[in-house]
């Protein structure tokens, strides 16, 4: 009975520490920090469901990692900004990585064709992947330096502004 | 008997076309679920509540596909099966019996079972406590105070 008691408090005690946590990356970032992108192992938009890839595969470049959702309006809205910054990034050792996520895959791959993206998008149908990312929906977007580390969290829509901040630092930064 | 025949052509031409032209309503297989009755076994991904509570962006998306596979003849089963392909198994109200799942399906029964063994237990041990004893009589009022005492009922008007 004590042991139960014990544990049940515990357990409320844990809960209210997690709760009142909040975000690991935010923080990180905001104190200067920068953290390592959880690893991803997934498979890509439109690709082999059992063949994955990993966000070590764009190692040595930097990364802008976007949470979108074709069911997600500000998410549409962004993707043209997206695209041109990934065709901007390509000659700069930059890219655009999409995660789709807690999406139908015809949905995805919808909004791929209607918008005619060409950065990847890494499939993330349950959110599990979002959730390592402490994410609170979406559109939300990181920024990962060369080393794959989170160097700038945007939890709402980007814009242009955001990305002439953020990136050009980072791609002076020696690979 | 000419006109008859190419009547008869031409109406089993004009059946055929009606038959097999992607529109028509007899080219459809016949539904073999409803939306409703997909919609209460699946969760909306993004909110967690089940699909037919919710009315988040997500779940329109879900409800236009359930009713896209249920035009295209699409049992429930096969209509959930896909859902979980595309969004693991957090999209089925109901977890499927393997791994850490089945933990859902054991430990309620046997929390029960070991709370009946509880009772069990516990009756038991009640038991073998045996009767409990009497409840020992008060003992007789002595001859004086029986007789204060009807003096006193007396005075009250009962």
């Amino acid at each position: 009975m004590i042991a139960a008691a014990a544990a049940l408090a515990g357990l409320l005690t844990y809960g209210m520490l997690a709760k009142g946590a909040g975000s690991t990356f935010n923080e990180a970032v905001v104190s200067g920090k920068r953290l390592p992108a959880p690893a991803a192992r997934l498979p890509m938009l439109g690709g082999p469901v059992d063949r994955n890839t990993t966000l070590d595969a764009y190692r040595g470049k930097v990364v802008v990692l976007n949470l979108w959702a074709s069911w997600c309006g500000p998410c549409k809205d962004e993707l043209p900004l997206l695209e041109a910054t990934h065709k901007k990034l390509a000659s700069d050792g930059g890219v655009v990585v999409g995660i789709n996520t807690k999406d139908l895959i015809d949905g995805g791959l919808g909004a791929v064709r209607e918008y005619g993206l060409t950065f990847p998008s890494l499939r993330d149908g349950d959110g599990a992947y979002a959730r390592a990312l402490e994410h609170t929906g979406v559109p939300e977007t990181f920024v990962l330096d060369r080393q794959g580390r989170i160097a700038a969290i945007r939890r709402f829509p980007i814009d242009q502004e955001w990305l002439d901040a953020v990136l050009p630092p980072l791609l002076a930064e020696p690979a | 008997m000419r006109r008859l025949a190419t009547l008869l052509a031409a109406l089993v031409t004009a059946a055929a076309v009606l038959i097999t032209s992607p529109g028509s309503a007899l080219a459809q297989p016949a539904p073999k679920t409803s939306l409703p009755d997909v919609e209460d076994e699946v969760m909306c991904v993004e909110c967690g509540t089940a699909l037919n509570l919710s009315q988040a962006a997500v779940a329109d998306q879900m409800r236009g596909f359930i009713k896209s596979e249920i035009a295209k003849g699409r049992s429930k089963d096969e209509i959930k099966a896909s859902l979980a392909s595309q969004f693991g198994d957090v999209v089925l109200a109901d977890p499927p019996r393997r791994g850490f799942n089945l933990a859902v399906y054991i430990v309620p029964p046997l929390v029960a079972l070991l709370a009946l063994g509880g009772i069990a237990v516990a009756a038991r041990r009640w038991r073998r406590a045996g009767p409990q004893p009497e409840p020992v009589a008060a003992p007789a009022l002595a001859d004086a105070d029986a007789q204060r005492l009807d003096r006193d009922m007396a005075a009250y008007d009962l």
